[in-house]
């Protein structure tokens, strides 16, 4: 077979040929017969009392079908949060309802309250506008801090707006307050991780249809995993049994995570369809996207790291206070916790970790995983601190990690923050971003910029993550109220091309090229020959989808298991035609051989014979060849990475130019280089974006300020550099059987940290002693810095 | 509602429209030509470029009615007569200059009227050039390097990984 095509090789994608040619197929391309338009009336205060909401004249409005509130709701169920956290006291996680549309009250600018469907989008917007809905203003609760305090309540059935208080690991919180109060030296660093808004290029858009005659609900939406939306519709909003409801994301522009969730705008167009007996569609504006899309990050920490006299760490003490904005979003309460916690001990030998997390109820849009979720904010919380740490006790940033490095012989390694790392090599990685980097030619570049009046500085940053979410025993014992395996369907048909069934959704990713690749080298086929099918819950066995950098991990492995099953059936059956023993033939190229002799029969023929079973053992073998598996993995899989940035600052206007940034990342085997490295460069341009350039701002009030493309600071091609990127050091992940670790999210988790650092470096080099800036490290911040050193 | 008539990829269409109906509505919906995709409404993203009158246009930015009589350029028409891909759409396969999709007849569009207008652009120049076309998945380093490549630059040197 050709190697350009199988394992390893960067086989071009099939997929670009209908995205480049305008024939890709997004939810908003998808025109049915009969269709009709949703617009929602949604909320301009950030916190109100629901007085009355008057929809008569609406309802008169040309073109009007119908015209739903939250009264319409009150039946159903809330859409749920998917983890139960519970607090340090043991007390269950604060969970308020969150309904389809809002009832009672109001609780972020966007929070829809009605719906209005119509012949024509034109029609129920104009209609939208004619609903006069009187709502009482409440103080807006913006500030975490504030918040609080309870002195006014997000959820008045609550009580609170905190959500849990949380300790992890609690039995850890004394040995670590000791290891800090005897410790040579403690560095203590304050941060904010910015509020950041995911923004896909594609919003969010849902059509919902209903067939009386059957009973059945198809949803088309947009969605990084068809199957967990149907489940959340079925068994925690609506009711609809499973086997009555089609979820379908078909071409999916972007998620990032803000795709994972189910929102109650997907929950109305069913029931809407089902009320009038027409397909009703909603699409996004860009400014709803902003108000409702789940934004990611939003926490304010204190970290303190505490060491020895010879720079050893011996702890890791974090206190943060993490905004779940109005609503717990479906993974809100597991990002901060068990994807920012666990990865608390980072790459290190440390033995005493602790993290405090206090979730927060706020009038602001709900907050869930975004792109790295938790991870991003592990990382910038730790990497941070040890670079302030190094040049506090005068050591070398780079020497100082290496020092405190997990070392290859040490895996399995349990780590402080109660993960096991099965494998690594973070001092390979730091070796060859030294390299790739070009440290060498790092002085010289320092005197360019001099001469031209630029400050320039270093940044570096090493990382690891927890991806290929994960395994269903521990996530359930950590709280999870679904597994996280995956599934897959290979389908093997007569004439012996293939479908592949997979729960994976991709969008962007490549899985349509990639998964093909593995299943053609297992097979000794053409790819070409072989198709993936996702995005269709009436189409795939089952699948939790795409986030967490989990599809080759974990969909891909359950792809691998399927491919062997059919292997050993085909075996089998080319065992029968071959008139020899199964246990002496072997797959090669292709063909299936009697060893040691030249009998043989292709791939095509077996598959033939499987589905004419003439002159067949039918008694031993079923006709056909189809089969299924759901993997669900051993552990986390740990991609770990060594990052490099360097930064000019013009120190007249705090201007910072990114001008060089090195990504060396562990993700263990690769598949297709060429996907992996855009993989990577995405993540780092959203990493770099949330550095430099990306903030949400909600006003006191609880205006979201930052709500289009004017006001919110999208990464351009102009604000970004070429990357230098390697992944050539991988170590194998040791328990799944491609040995991959997952590359989604590396760029954007490894990537903030390393350009503060570099910020700070360039600072310091000229001649400012600021120790911190918070991000995005925009002009006014960096020369705000700069006056206050 | 009034009547427009428009060429549109060489072919010429009418059909009835708002006076508010936009130029990227009447394609999507009237012509049922999804290629061309919204993903801002605000003129920032690009996602909705065509080309009128061979000019780079905005389609959310113009009227239906504006575009009365004009010619008309999208993403449906800029494939090779025999359906394969045109020098700048198979530079963009062939160095992954995009993932999920949305921005991408965009970029191609936007591509195609800076090669117009500078047949040898710098990287500065294209960087420049992409200030009204967001992309969120690649970090613009593989379109950057595809449309080089498209204009039959060497990128091996550019191109840093």
């Amino acid at each position: 077979m050709p190697k350009d095509t199988g394992i390893g090789a960067p086989t071009k994608r099939r997929e670009d040929i209908r995205y480049l040619t305008g024939k890709g197929r997004y939810t908003d391309d998808i025109r049915a017969y009969g269709e009709c338009a949703a617009v929602f009336a949604r909320s301009t205060v950030a916190n109100g009392k629901i007085v009355g909401i008057d929809t008569s004249e609406a309802k008169k409005m040309p073109g009007v079908l119908a015209v739903f509130t939250g009264e319409d709701f009150v039946d159903v169920g809330g859409n749920p949060a998917g983890w139960l956290i519970n607090s340090r006291n043991g007390e269950p996680m604060k969970e308020p309802k969150r309904p389809v549309l809002a009832h009672g009250k109001v609780r972020h600018v966007g929070d829809a309250y009605a719906a209005v469907i119509a012949e024509t989008v034109e029609q129920a917007r104009d209609a939208a506008e004619a609903i006069i809905a009187d709502i009482e203003d409440l103080p807006a609760i913006v500030d975490m801090r504030e918040a609080l305090k309870d002195e006014a309540l997000v959820h008045d059935e609550i009580g609170t707006n905190q959500c849990f208080d949380w300790g992890w690991i609690e039995d850890n919180r004394a040995a670590t307050d000791e290891a800090i109060k005897n410790a040579h030296h403690v560095t203590t660093l304050e941060l904010v991780n910015n509020r950041l808004v995911p923004n896909a290029m594609e919003t969010r858009c849902s059509i919902g249809s209903y067939n009386p005659a059957t009973d059945d609900y198809v949803l088309q939406t947009t969605s990084q995993n068809p199957h967990l939306t149907r489940l959340l519709i079925s068994a925690f909003v609506m009711g609809i049994p499973e086997n009555k409801l089609t979820v379908i994301a078909p071409d999916v522009g972007g998620g990032f995570g803000s795709k994972i969730y189910h929102y109650g705008e997907e929950a109305l167009v069913l029931a809407a369809a089902k009320k009038l007996g027409r397909t009703v569609k909603w699409t996004a504006d860009r400014t709803e996207a902003f108000l409702t899309d789940a934004h990611g990050r939003d926490h304010v920490t204190k970290i303190e790291l505490a060491m020895d006299a010879e720079g050893n760490f011996l702890a890791f003490r974090t206190k943060t206070m993490a905004n779940v904005g109005a609503y717990l979003s479906n993974f809100s309460t597991a990002t901060p916790t068990f994807l920012h916690g666990t990865l608390m001990a980072g790459n290190y030998t440390v033995p005493n970790v602790y993290v405090n997390v206090k979730t927060v109820f706020t009038n602001t849009a709900p907050v869930d995983a975004y792109r790295g979720a938790g991870r991003p904010e592990a990382t910038y919380s730790l990497e941070r601190v040890i670079d302030k740490a190094a040049r506090e006790i005068g050591r070398d940033p780079i020497a100082l990690r290496r020092q405190n490095f997990i070392k290859p012989d040490q895996y399995p390694y349990a780590s402080a923050a109660g993960l096991e790392y099965d494998s690594g090599n973070y001092d390979a990685l730091m070796d060859k971003m030294e390299d790739v980097a070009d440290f060498a030619g790092f002085d010289a570049r320092v005197k360019e910029s001099q001469a031209k009046g630029l400050w320039r500085g270093r940044g570096v940053n090493a990382y690891i993550e927890a991806c290929g979410i994960a395994p269903s025993n521990l996530v359930g014992q950590l709280g999870s109220r679904v597994g996280l395996y995956d599934a897959a369907t290979v389908r093997v048909n007569a004439t012996g091309n293939l479908s592949v069934m997979v729960g994976a959704h991709s969008h962007g990713q490549g899985h349509e090229t990639v998964f093909p690749q593995v299943v053609g080298e297992m097979l000794g086929i053409d790819p070409a020959s072989i198709d993936i099918v996702h995005g269709d819950t009436s189409k795939i066995p089952f699948g939790m989808g795409t986030y967490g950098s989990r599809s080759l991990a974990v969909c891909g492995s359950a792809v691998v298991r399927a491919t062997e099953k059919i292997i050993a059936k085909a075996k089998k059956i080319a065992a029968h035609m071959l008139e020899a023993s199964e246990g002496d033939i072997e797959l090669k190229d292709g063909n299936f051989t009697v060893a040691g002799t030249d009998k043989s029969v292709g791939f095509g023929e077996v598959a033939l014979k499987a589905y004419i079973p003439h002159n067949f053992p039918i008694e031993d073998i079923e006709p056909g060849l189809e089969e299924t598996a759901f993997y669900d993995p051993a552990n986390f899989t740990y991609p770990s990475g060594a990052y490099c940035c360097e930064v000019e600052i013009d120190p007249e206007t705090g201007k910072v130019r990114v001008d060089r940034m090195t990504a060396v990342d562990d993700f263990g085997n690769v598949i297709n280089p060429m996907i992996v490295t855009g993989q990577v460069h995405g993540g780092l341009a959203q990493g770099i974006g949330q550095a430099l350039l990306e903030n949400t701002h909600y006003n006191a009030d609880g205006q979201l300020e930052t709500a289009s493309y004017m006001d919110y600071a999208m990464p351009l091609a102009e604000d970004l550099p070429m990357y230098h990127v390697d992944h050539s050091q991988g170590t194998p992940c040791t328990h799944n059987p491609l040995g991959v670790k997952g590359c989604g999210e590396a760029g954007a988790i490894g990537s903030p940290p390393t350009v503060v650092n570099a910020v700070v470096d360039a600072l310091q080099r000229g001649g400012k002693n600021v120790t911190h800036v918070d991000m995005p490290v925009s002009p006014h911040n960096v020369w705000k810095a700069m006056q206050s050193a | 509602m009034t009547n427009v008539t428009m060429t549109v990829n060489g072919k010429q269409v009418s059909g009835e429209v708002e006076g508010r109906t936009l130029l990227v509505q009447f394609l999507r919906e009237d012509l049922h030509m999804t290629g061309t995709h919204v993903g801002c409404d605000t003129s920032q993203c690009g996602a909705c470029q065509v080309h009128v009158d061979g000019k780079p246009v905005k389609a959310c930015t113009m009227f239906a009615i504006e575009a009365d009589g004009t010619e008309v350029g999208t993403i449906e028409g800029q494939a090779n007569a025999d359906g394969s891909l045109n020098v700048i759409q198979q530079a963009f396969q062939d160095h992954h200059g995009l993932q999920c999709g949305f921005c991408t007849p965009g970029m191609v569009m936007t591509t195609a009227a800076l090669l117009k207008e500078n047949p040898t652009p710098t990287e500065a120049e294209v960087r420049s050039y992409l200030k009204g076309n967001i992309c969120r998945c690649t970090g613009y380093h593989n379109i950057v390097k595809a449309i080089m490549a498209a204009s039959g630059q060497d990128v091996g040197a550019i191109a840093a990984e």
